[in-house]
């Protein structure tokens, strides 16, 4: 305590934040020496308000949040949760607070932000009227969707817009009021606004401009009845205001210091108020005239409050109001002067309107600079534009070639290397090109370690493919190559690897590691060696020079499940099941007491085996005539199939049998990624063929080949590859393109990733695998007639030698049980117990 | 849960016999209670001893997953999220604040012993 200096901040929101991870973080030692007291008058310390919105998409309150865990209690920062202050004394030199007590400081920070304007409309404060500034208000207007099904938001500016986004993902009827002429007044022009409109509509938000609200009462059909000065009515069930905000300056005003005309904390080049020992940072501030209604230029005023705090030289200079954003999905984007307010400024705009873009910019008299830009549809020249913009860089001779569609090959962008130094690559946390490169220097050679080092694209993000490029950029130049290294104890890709096996023809790990390699290997390089010497000698998977290297499901020939059980998956080609075999299921299932589920495979699921269960069921099924379904590999899945020609009306040809003898052919075969198959009768396509890696469609005159496409994270559909193919050239082309495929494809990489990573993409697979354009044909086929003749059921192999079993007792020592593992019952089946559930009697007692 | 205090005063114990581990893998052993995942490296041929349950999956696993080393140092990958344990002293790579136990090994006539 003593003479350190009491800092007292109001306001805990984005910028009151920004400042105390500032003097935290400040290298001149500033936090030694002060004691910090910070209000929040909300329920929770600092969140991200500009991801405010996607708390609607499915974002909770703690992943917004700003606050590292424990960083008030570590940095000894006194935290007044939920108090307000109320006001403050100038002379003593004190705040009091709601809860009244007094804080003494030696310098106040003011970051109390803004507040919504809500227009003194007759009924604006009826219970279904609501505002989007807060959690707690999004929270509200959610409990009061639920209840609505149409929904109205009075403004129609950016936050308008994305509170309108809101109320659509809420599942309202969504209509947008808005006093002025076109969408987006102060960002967008007419023309940009029509576009504008016109899309958002599409979108099915309704749309009303030039509207003047004049009563808010109780409707007919819904809730509220609004009336506007044109005499039309609008009913709806609830009203979101967004016409603007308000800077918070109350408690400023009523300690005397002064106050903008139209309001606003007024400040100077260090963010002080008229009272040098109160600053003023954010949305509260007024700085030249100006409120900045965005978040960087108020993380600038924290920055030049830290500085002066420590005596240092810094001075706030205003900031760019350039925004980008992406309002439901349309790219909406506004730089520098875009109405063309500067005396003699030229327009040039650009019109698309049947892909609805909207391009226009703003150029000097001379054409040697450009002044703004607005951008509606497709904002992918954001980046550059807003280069050229703020660095001064001089246009090109012909400027407007910056917006017209680029039809021939060459780049009209800005590559990195043409900027200059200063310019900003991100706003949100001011840093520039000369920042970027001085880490890369110093050794951030990865974009992880360049956003920890230069908060680079760690705001709003829209700086991180400018950021990455300036990396990529500097890499090249200092001629370090982008690491393609497989990992660090193998400096070669999978594809250098999967050759090094075929030429020097390696049997082991350990004789690549010893021959090409260094350490111990790891979790990346042994799983894909393991899978490169699979694929190429098809070896019994778990030979003991192979155990070591798969993955834990491989290891065990199962799938681990969250509570550390397996599930067991035996093979059912093609989906054809017979009722004897069902029933063996069904038994085994029953015995075991195991979970059983169709999946989306068609074949069944059995779940909740324990380690030791797995060879005593497994043993059952094989006796049974299964075979190991291979759930657990990087290797073929399973070929789904329609019912086919056999039994169906419309089919053409018998896609169960074809389904079955593909499975049967390709079952071993494992690869850098799974494979899946499926096989229509016909081309209604009951078996979704269209989204496997390898899908065949019956015709008239034989079989249409589809490949490359996957459902997952990114759903691709495949491509028709060749039709019309009798069976035998239909199997030859497979067996090509997955020998090809599982040769140069990299690891963990769908054939889908595979085929549009691949130079020439379809065309050039064709010319492999149709044309033999590498005369590799017959290579690629000897190499899986190899696999195929080859095959084993891996669970056979295994339960046949009695010293491979020890491995599956769960205790090398005891006969005991894992009693961490518990069930409960649900819908009749086990599953694995929460934390909340009673635990069973059983369990108790152990 | 496995989370029973570290004995009092530790001494060694026998576990299996030096058969009994998989060579480039792992075993689990049941002392007192605790599940302990015992690792065969047989390139350093050296044997570890670690916690077996994972914190961060909340499950009885890393006797199951791959180990390996990252730059230089002995590492388990929990099967589960992948989470790396150095396998000499238990602390978690991604996590500083997360550390497991981890015990002393040896072999003595043919059978390994944990200091526990
Ligand atoms: C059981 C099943 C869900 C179900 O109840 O229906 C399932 C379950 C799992 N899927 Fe799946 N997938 C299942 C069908 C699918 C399908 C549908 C299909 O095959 O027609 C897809 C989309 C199609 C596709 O793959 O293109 C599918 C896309 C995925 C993905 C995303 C792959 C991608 O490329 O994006 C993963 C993750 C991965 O592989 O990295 C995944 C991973 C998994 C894993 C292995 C996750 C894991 O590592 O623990 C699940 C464990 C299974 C287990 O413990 O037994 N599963 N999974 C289905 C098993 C089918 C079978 O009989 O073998
Ligand atoms: C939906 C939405 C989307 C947005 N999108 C963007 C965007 O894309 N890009 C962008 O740059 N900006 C965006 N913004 C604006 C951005 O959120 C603000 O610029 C930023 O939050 C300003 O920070 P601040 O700290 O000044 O104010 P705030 O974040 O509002 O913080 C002020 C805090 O002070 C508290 N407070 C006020 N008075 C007192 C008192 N007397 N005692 C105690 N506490 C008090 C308030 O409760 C509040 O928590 C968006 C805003 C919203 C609402
Ligand atoms: S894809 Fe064709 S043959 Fe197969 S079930 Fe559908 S309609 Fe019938
Ligand atoms: S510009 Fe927002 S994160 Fe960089």
């Amino acid at each position: 305590m003593g003479n350190k200096t009491r800092i007292v901040v109001i306001g805990n929101g984005m910028v009151g934040h920004n400042f105390l991870m500032g003097v935290v973080e400040a290298e001149n030692g500033l936090s030694d020496n002060v004691e910090i007291t910070t209000f929040c008058e909300e329920s929770r310390p600092a969140y991200d308000r500009v991801q405010l919105s996607s708390y609607f998409s499915g974002k909770t309150a703690d992943d917004l949040s700003m606050v590292t865990p424990g960083f008030f209690e570590e940095n000894g920062i006194n935290l007044r949760l939920n108090d307000k202050a109320v006001s403050v004394d100038r002379k003593r030199k004190v705040v009091i607070s709601q809860k009244g007590d007094e804080i003494p400081y030696d310098k106040l920070v003011m970051a109390t932000g803004s507040y919504p304007f809500v227009p003194p409309v007759p009924g604006h404060d009826n219970d279904a009227c609501f505002v989007y500034r807060t959690i707690d208000d999004l929270e509200k207007i959610t409990a009061a969707g639920k209840k609505g099904k149409v929904g109205v938001v009075v403004g129609g500016g950016l936050l308008g817009l994305e509170a309108a986004k809101a109320l659509r993902d809420l599942g309202l009827e969504t209509n947008v009021v808005e006093f002025a002429p076109r969408l987006m007044a102060v960002q967008v022009d007419d023309g940009g606004g029509a576009m504008l409109r016109q899309k958002i509509e599409e979108l099915g938000v309704n749309v009303h401009l030039g509207k003047n609200t004049t009563n808010i009462g109780p409707g007919d059909q819904h809730q509220l009845k609004m009336s506007f000065a044109d005499g039309e009515e609008l009913e709806t069930d609830l009203i979101v205001f967004s016409a603007g905000i308000r800077p918070q300056d109350a408690i400023a005003a009523e300690c005397g210091l002064e106050i903008g005309q139209r309001g606003g904390i007024v400040i100077d080049n260090q963010c002080k108020t008229s009272d040098k020992d109160i600053y003023a940072i954010g949305e509260c501030a007024l700085w030249s005239g100006q409120i900045f209604g965005l978040v960087a230029p108020g993380y600038s005023m924290a920055r030049t409050v830290v500085s002066d705090l420590a005596g240092e030289d810094a001075t706030f200079t205003g900031a760019d109001m350039s925004t980008k954003l992406k309002l439901m999905g349309i790219d909406v984007a506004s730089i520098g002067d875009a109405h063309a307010r500067t005396p003699g400024a030229r327009i040039y705009t650009y019109q698309d309107g049947s892909d609805e873009i909207y391009k226009k910019i703003v150029v000097s008299e001379d054409k040697k600079l450009l002044l703004g830009a607005i951008l509606v549809g497709d904002a992918s020249g954001y980046g550059t534009l807003l280069q050229y913009c703020l660095n001064g860089i001089e246009l090109p001779e012909h400027p407007d070639s910056l917006i017209l569609p680029n039809r021939s090959d060459e780049s009209v962008g800005l590559g990195p290397d043409a900027l200059p130094e200063s310019a900003q690559i991100c706003s949100c946390h001011d840093v520039t090109k000369g920042d970027v490169c001085n880490a890369v220097e110093a050794g951030c050679t990865d974009l992880g370690s360049l956003k920890s080092e230069t908060k680079a694209a760690t705001g709003c993000g829209g700086c991180a493919a400018l950021l990455k490029s300036v990396l990529d950029c500097e890499l090249e130049k200092s001629g370090v190559e982008v690491n393609t290294d497989i990992c660090e104890h193998f400096p070669h890709t999978r594809q250098d690897l999967y050759n090094l096996v075929r030429v020097e023809e390696i049997k082991s790990f350990d004789e690549m590691l010893s021959k090409h390699g260094k350490g111990l290997g790891c979790e990346i390089c042994k799983p894909a060696i393991g899978s490169i010497l699979a694929t190429c000698w098809n070896d019994y998977v778990l030979k003991d020079e192979h155990l070591g290297l798969q993955d834990t499901n491989d290891t065990y020939l199962a799938n681990m499940q969250k509570n550390g059980t397996y599930s067991v998956v035996p093979r059912i080609t093609g989906g054809e099941i017979s009722p004897d075999m069902l029933i063996v299921l069904g038994k085994v299932a029953k015995k075991y007491d195991l979970y059983t589920k169709i999946t989306g495979g068609q074949r069944v699921d059995l779940f909740g085996a324990t380690v030791d269960q797995l060879p005593l069921i497994w043993q059952e099924l094989i006796d049974a005539g299964f075979e190991t379904g291979h759930a657990y590999g990087k290797s073929l899945r399973t070929v789904k199939s329609c019912v086919g020609s056999t039994w169906c009306r419309y089919g053409v040809d018998d896609s169960v049998g074809l389904a079955i003898e593909l499975e049967n052919r390709y079952k071993g075969l494992r690869s850098p990624h799974k494979i899946k198959f499926a096989v229509s009768g016909c081309t209604r396509e009951c078996a979704e063929a269209q989204s496997k890696d390898i899908g065949v469609i019956a015709t008239e005159k034989g079989w249409n080949l589809y490949v490359c496409g996957n459902g997952g994270m990114k759903p691709r559909h495949a491509d028709l590859f060749a039709t019309d193919l009798d069976k035998e050239t239909l199997i030859k082309y497979i067996d090509r393109v997955l020998t090809f495929y599982t040769r140069t494809a990299d690891r963990l990489q769908r054939t889908s990733v595979w085929m549009e990573n691949m130079e020439g993409g379809l065309d050039y697979l064709k010319s492999v695998i149709i044309d033999d354009k590498l005369g590799l044909s017959e290579e690629l086929e000897a190499q899986m007639q190899h696999v195929v003749d080859s095959y084993q059921c891996e669970w056979k192999t295994t339960l046949a030698d009695e010293s491979r079993l020890k491995r599956f007792n769960t205790f090398i020592n005891s006969d005991a049980t894992d009693e961490n593992i518990v069930f409960v019952k649900e819908r009749g089946q086990i599953r694995p117990a929460l934390k909340n559930d009673p635990r069973s009697e059983t369990a108790l007692a152990e | 849960m496995s989370s029973a205090m570290k004995n009092e005063s530790p001494q060694w114990v026998d576990v299996c016999s030096f058969k009994d581990l998989q060579p480039n893998s792992g075993v689990c052993a049941l002392i007192d209670g605790r599940q302990i995942a015992i690792f065969l490296m047989s390139k350093n041929e050296k044997i570890y001893a670690i916690d077996n349950f994972d914190p961060f999956g909340e499950a009885n696993v890393l006797s199951r997953g791959l180990i390996g080393d990252l730059k230089g140092e002995p590492v388990v990958a929990s099967p589960l999220y992948k989470q790396h344990f150095n396998l000499e002293t238990g602390q978690c790579l991604e996590d500083e604040a997360v550390k497991i136990e981890a015990y002393a090994t040896r072999i003595e006539s043919q059978k390994v012993q944990l200091f526990i």
